[in-house]
């Protein structure tokens, strides 16, 4: 009698629970908190601990900041400049440029936008593996490769791309802008379209021309968009590992000239099983992505104000 | 009525422009499928390009990738494995996770959603080593649930959902509690029916970055059997020579599937890969 009544209330209890409103969040947040737990906190702290570390296997030693010490020298700092070029460059080229084709693309102008909206996008889809093969494909330094062969029928010399720092950046940055430009575009023309109309009717009233309208009214309203796909440039930026990989075939280049601050992070903590020294380079590049954030902020004194809006 | 169109010279110059780009575009994905109906030795030694020469022309790389001798197949159902399993999961998890920062109110609200946006800002790459250690630790290298295991519950997703369920109407919700529905219910049965368009944005997100993903499974999967399409498509450029001829027409194979669902889906692609643009 007494066991049935206390499983009534139990029942009871348990039945509450489902129905109850203050705990139901809890339950659809749970797998957030353990994944973040598990995933995150976990791995952040312990990349923070590993990079004051020697790990051996077996056996961990703390060095104090002789990884950092260590992370002086000219391969690293190679890393850290081809990453960096990597990344004003694609910013140079893929910020302005869609930013610039969506307005065409928007304008009264144009026939058959999504048409060309949609042909424009396809790269996107093509994985990192893929679009990387055809640029060393195409981009090959025998004669008889895809540009070199155009080359030669105009009377310039073929090139051997991959194997020069110069050139081997080109073909970097063209497969970027093949890959990333039709997504820019949708994001500024998702912009545009939240531009009221009427702000261009009342500036036409008042007489406005075309350019002054794209430095007034198109610009500013374009802001908060562009400072997103500026944020997520340079994190892509300064994160490209698989591009080069795959121009490469691997993690190696001649002299370095595709080594960039991932593809060093690889290296030394995948191939060389230096995990220590390997979170130096990732603790490296969380300062480096946080420093560009900190500047960001304060040149735009933006998110505040997009959160907002 | 739309008021008709005059054909000026600045429509056609930007016509011009866009047939331009949209060649750039198209271009090496031609090419591509051009050296795919090519033998290797072909492109080994010339290189791609693109003469056309109709007796090189054959589909027999094609008939190679799928005859047993290489590996490609048991790649490309460890893809399609992948791809549904960590999308059907992520779906899952997060729309709940999304859902739940959406329309309740607790103590924990908006320390939670703070951490979502702290994962999102900070690159992966940044924990891949510790991630790797602790995917060892767990038994879980080489298999392909440690490919995806770590990154099923993202940022990005949660984000959208909660952006999504943050619309959605909530006397529905009075009224199945009224009903006597469980707050779990109300989620299953009344509001995920609601949240279809998101659902199948974020699965094209979500798949897509799958089938594309390349840093964490290059570092979990070891033994051929178990890679994924592009950590196998990436072994056979080896300093030894490259296995073009799985190579190319592999390529052109692991493309085919996302082009259609494109053709179909393109509103959701569009949507999804642009998802992280959204206002939060």
């Amino acid at each position: 009698m007494e066991a049935s009544r206390r499983q009534g209330v139990r029942k009871q209890k348990k039945r509450s629970l489902l129905y109850s409103q203050n705990a139901a969040p809890y339950f659809f947040i749970f797998p957030f908190i353990l994944s973040f737990l598990i995933f995150f906190a976990y791995p952040v702290a312990t990349t923070v601990i590993m990079s004051f570390q020697e790990v051996l296997p077996g056996q961990t030693t703390f060095i104090g900041l002789d990884n950092y010490k260590e992370l002086w020298n000219p391969t690293f700092l190679t890393a850290i400049r081809n990453s960096t070029v990597y990344t004003l460059l694609t910013l140079i080229i893929l910020i302005p440029v869609p930013l610039v084709l969506a307005v065409f693309l928007n304008s009264k102008l144009m026939f058959a936008k999504n048409f060309f909206r949609s042909v424009t996008f396809i790269p996107a889809l093509t994985s990192v593996v893929v679009a990387g093969m055809i640029f060393r494909l195409i981009f090959g330094g025998q004669d008889g490769a895809l540009l070199n062969s155009i080359l030669t029928n105009f009377g310039m010399e073929p090139k051997a791309w991959l194997n020069h720092g110069g050139t081997s950046m080109f073909v970097l940055v063209v497969l970027a802008t093949w890959k990333w430009m039709g997504i820019n575009i949708l994001y500024f023309l998702a912009g545009l379209q939240n531009i009221p109309r009427e702000l261009y009717e009342s500036a036409e009233v008042d007489g406005a021309t075309t350019a002054r309208k794209f430095y007034h009214i198109t610009l500013p309203l374009l802001k908060p968009i562009s400072i997103y796909v500026f944020t997520i440039s340079i994190y892509g930026g300064f994160s490209m590992f698989a591009e080069s990989y795959m121009l490469y075939g691997s993690n190696r280049s001649p002299n370095n000239i595709g080594l960039t601050i991932v593809g060093y992070l690889y290296q030394k903590g995948i191939e060389q099983n230096n995990l220590g020294f390997g979170s130096a380079v990732g603790i490296a590049l969380l300062v480096i992505t946080l420093i560009i954030t900190l500047i960001q902020l304060k040149f735009f004194g933006m998110f505040k104000k997009e959160e907002q809006g | 009525m739309k008021p008709k169109k005059k054909w000026k010279l600045s429509s056609i110059l930007l016509i011009l422009l866009f047939v331009v780009i949209g060649i750039f575009a198209l271009f090496p994905l031609f090419a591509i499928t051009l050296g795919s109906l090519k033998p290797s030795t072909e492109i080994m030694r010339y290189g791609l390009n693109l003469k056309l020469q109709a007796d090189l022309l054959s589909l027999d790389n094609y008939s190679y990738l799928f005859n047993g001798e290489t590996d490609y197949f048991i790649w490309y159902k460890n893809s399609i494995i992948i791809t549904i399993a960590s999308t059907l999961s992520c779906l899952l998890l997060t729309s709940m996770v999304g859902y739940g920062l959406a329309v309740y109110d607790f103590k924990l609200k908006n320390v939670v959603f703070g951490l979502v946006l702290i994962v999102m800002m900070i690159p992966v790459e940044i924990i891949m080593l510790p991630l790797y250690k602790l995917t060892m630790s767990l038994g879980l290298m080489d298999t392909l649930v440690g490919a995806f295991l770590p990154f099923v519950v993202a940022p990005i997703p949660i984000f959208f959902f909660r952006q999504y369920a943050s619309g959605l109407p909530r006397d529905l919700l009075d009224a199945a509690r009224v009903d006597g529905c469980t707050e779990i219910g109300i989620f299953f049965r009344v509001m995920m029916p609601l949240m279809t368009p998101a659902f199948s944005s974020m699965a094209i997100l979500q798949a897509l970055g799958s089938w594309n993903n390349f840093l964490w499974p290059l570092i979990v999967l070891r033994s051929s059997e178990n890679l994924t399409l592009p950590i196998g498509l990436s072994t056979l450029l080896t300093p030894y020579g490259n296995n073009y001829d799985v190579l190319i027409a592999g390529s052109v194979m692991a493309i085919f599937p996302v082009l259609l669902l494109y053709i179909f889906f393109q509103r959701y692609f569009i949507e999804g890969m642009t998802a992280g643009g959204v206002k939060g």
